[in-house]
């Protein structure tokens, strides 16, 4: 064990201090935490998958079938999802919604970030604190005063007030995020660009955001994703069910009596996960960055 | 904010000032229209609903703290008051506790580390309401894959009431709570350890200094900054749940797991009483204001002990 354990430190390529924790110990410390750790944050999704696919006699008789598998998996929730309820229009409408508000945001956010971080107007700084101050601001306390504007604008039940309300909490967000990346890009840049007769508009568009692309990546897919999985605004202010977004049309609609089809609600679930998982497989790095850059700025 | 623009040529100083401060003002306009017209205002709007008696369908008349005065002897708001700081105060220790143990094991060296880090933010991914609905499937009374495995184990004869008992209830949505939000607090504290550097883990370990005393005197106090902007956002966020409870319980069973923000909503939008919900949502702006607060403070310590002075 000695032998072998100096052989290692001889050997060993690791960095730092890795050589002060020997396999079976790193099996105790750190392989099997993780292992639990893994597992317990993906099995709800086995099992919503698991589920979307089980014929329904399967689905409770655990006697017979083991529940952890799937014998003879069935397409038939999803078959019903897609063509009997009105599941397709809340994936369109969820996507409308998101694209639209992430659009709007990022836009609005954009001239506001590059404003309060290099334009630095008088009053740049208390503008870049309430920026801050409205991200804090949750939707929990605003969804009512909400109702009643979005009433008063006549936008009540109608994609639009999801696509007006949702930059509330994107914007402040967004505007963030850019702040952050605005910072990184050198002054110089800019100031040669001003030596040589460029307007704001066009270091802002010429020089600013070419350099910004990851950032505008990071925030845009993080808004949609935002967008995406908002709740309490589309429960409230959205009443029909064609003008429904995936969240509130699988738990309004899908969910009824006292018999659940819990086929067809979890290949529901696993639907309205996947746009935004794979769009996360994608970019997992631009989606780190912005959430550590959010809270680390 | 520590870089400065060289100043302009002394002779356009004035007019560039001016233009300076008009270009700045435009390019605020989109958004600070937005956010007054969407934000400011209905948080205006909300603090007066609370004084009002306004219904859906009918704006309603100023009648003082009655909306207060009626929740102060509400046995229900003062539940839904404390099962919210019991919800946001278990729940954040767990998400902590378990995030920052994540975090730690993450920052090692592990083959597909970037995979582990990956997958393990799935469930911060995926809609809440969605992975919800999932829970709702695993905590269903009959049919539990939980109460499946414990009675093949043998630990148990009868399948658990996750849902149906009060106590269950709430220990129920703590654990869906904290599934959903460990990888944020673990992904952000990992970005923290990261930018540790391993050197001085070195050098504390050559003055002799056991793991545990490596970890509480070197890790902890460089990483408390971070871990206290990272919990504030984490109890703002689950000080104001609502879409959890609004799957898993509906605030069931008995206002056992009812929090302000469930309750505001059923008392404003279902229940029609927009003024009492209002009230509910305002009753709820303190506990925020000490969040972000202690993020403030928070932030400072950061900067104090990074030397900078902005």
């Amino acid at each position: 064990m000695a032998i072998s354990s100096d052989q290692d430190v001889l050997n060993d390529n690791a960095e730092g201090m890795s050589y002060l924790n020997r396999l079976p110990r790193r099996v105790v410390t750190i392989y099997l935490p993780l292992a639990v750790f893994v597992f317990v944050l993906l099995f709800p999704f086995y099992w919503m998958a698991i589920t979307a696919v089980k014929p329904n006699q399967q689905l409770t008789n655990y006697s017979e079938y083991s529940p952890f598998w799937v014998v003879s998996p069935t397409l038939d929730h999803i078959k019903y999802l897609l063509f009997d309820t009105s599941y397709p229009g809340w994936l369109l409408n969820t996507m409308l919604v998101a694209i639209g508000s992430t659009v709007l945001s990022l836009a609005a956010a954009v001239f506001a970030a590059y404003s309060i971080e290099r334009v630095r107007f008088t009053g740049s700084r208390p503008a870049g604190l309430l920026i801050f101050l409205a991200y804090l601001v949750p939707p929990s306390i605003l969804f009512i005063p909400l109702a009643v504007i979005v009433f008063q604008f006549g936008m009540f039940d109608s994609k639009l007030a999801l696509i007006f309300t949702y930059p509330t909490f994107l914007i402040p967000f967004c505007t963030w995020l850019l702040m952050g990346y605005f910072r990184s890009i050198p002054f110089e840049l800019e100031e040669s660009a001003l030596v040589d007769g460029a307007s704001r508009w066009q270091i802002l568009v010429k020089v600013i955001l070419p350099l910004a692309v990851p950032g505008l990546i990071s925030a845009g897919i993080f808004a949609f994703t935002l967008s995406w999985n908002e709740f309490i605004y589309a429960l409230t202010f959205i009443q029909s069910s064609e003008n429904k977004t995936i969240p509130v049309g699988v738990l309004t609609e899908l969910v009824r009596g006292d018999v659940f089809e819990w086929g067809a609600l979890m290949a529901g679930a696993l639907f309205g996960s996947l746009p935004v998982v794979i769009l996360y497989s994608f970019f997992v790095d631009y989606y780190v960055s912005s959430m550590t850059g959010a809270v680390k700025e | 904010m520590s870089s400065q623009s060289i100043p302009p040529p002394k002779a356009r100083m004035t007019d560039w000032l001016q233009s300076r401060n008009a270009t700045g003002l435009l390019f605020m306009l989109p958004a600070a229209a937005f956010l007054i017209c969407f934000l400011t205002y209905p948080l205006g709007l909300g603090v007066w609903l609370g004084f009002t008696d306004a219904k859906i369908g009918r704006s309603g008349v100023f009648i003082g703290l009655e909306n207060y005065w009626y929740l102060w002897h509400d046995p229900v708001f003062w539940t839904s008051v404390f099962n919210t700081v019991f919800y946001t105060l278990i729940a954040s220790v767990l998400k902590f506790a378990l995030g920052l143990w994540l975090a730690l094991i993450l920052n090692e060296h592990l083959p597909f580390k970037s995979f582990f880090r990956a997958i393990v933010l799935l469930p911060w991914v995926v809609p809440t309401v969605l992975s919800a609905l999932a829970f709702w499937w695993i905590f269903d009374a009959q049919f539990s894959i939980i109460s499946w495995s414990l009675m093949q184990l043998g630990w148990i004869d009868a399948p658990i009431n996750f849902l149906g008992d009060p106590t269950n209830a709430r220990i129920s949505v703590i654990a869906a709570n904290v599934w959903r939000g460990i990888p944020f607090i673990a992904i952000s504290l990992l970005a923290g350890l990261q930018t540790i550097s391993p050197s001085l883990q070195e050098a504390a370990s050559l003055d002799g200094a056991t793991s545990w005393q490596r970890f509480r005197l070197v890790t902890l106090p460089m990483l408390t900054p971070i871990i206290a902007v990272v919990m504030t956002f984490s109890v703002l966020f689950t000080f104001t749940d609502f879409q959890l409870i609004y799957v898993l319980t509906k605030g069931g069973p008995v206002n056992a797991t009812h929090l302000m923000a469930t309750l505001s909503f059923q008392r404003g939008i279902p229940g029609g009483q927009l003024g009492e919900g209002a009230a509910i949502a305002v009753a709820m702006i303190p506990f925020l204001l000490a969040a972000i607060l202690f993020s403030f403070f928070g932030l400072q310590r950061r900067k104090w002990q990074q030397g900078g002075q902005d």
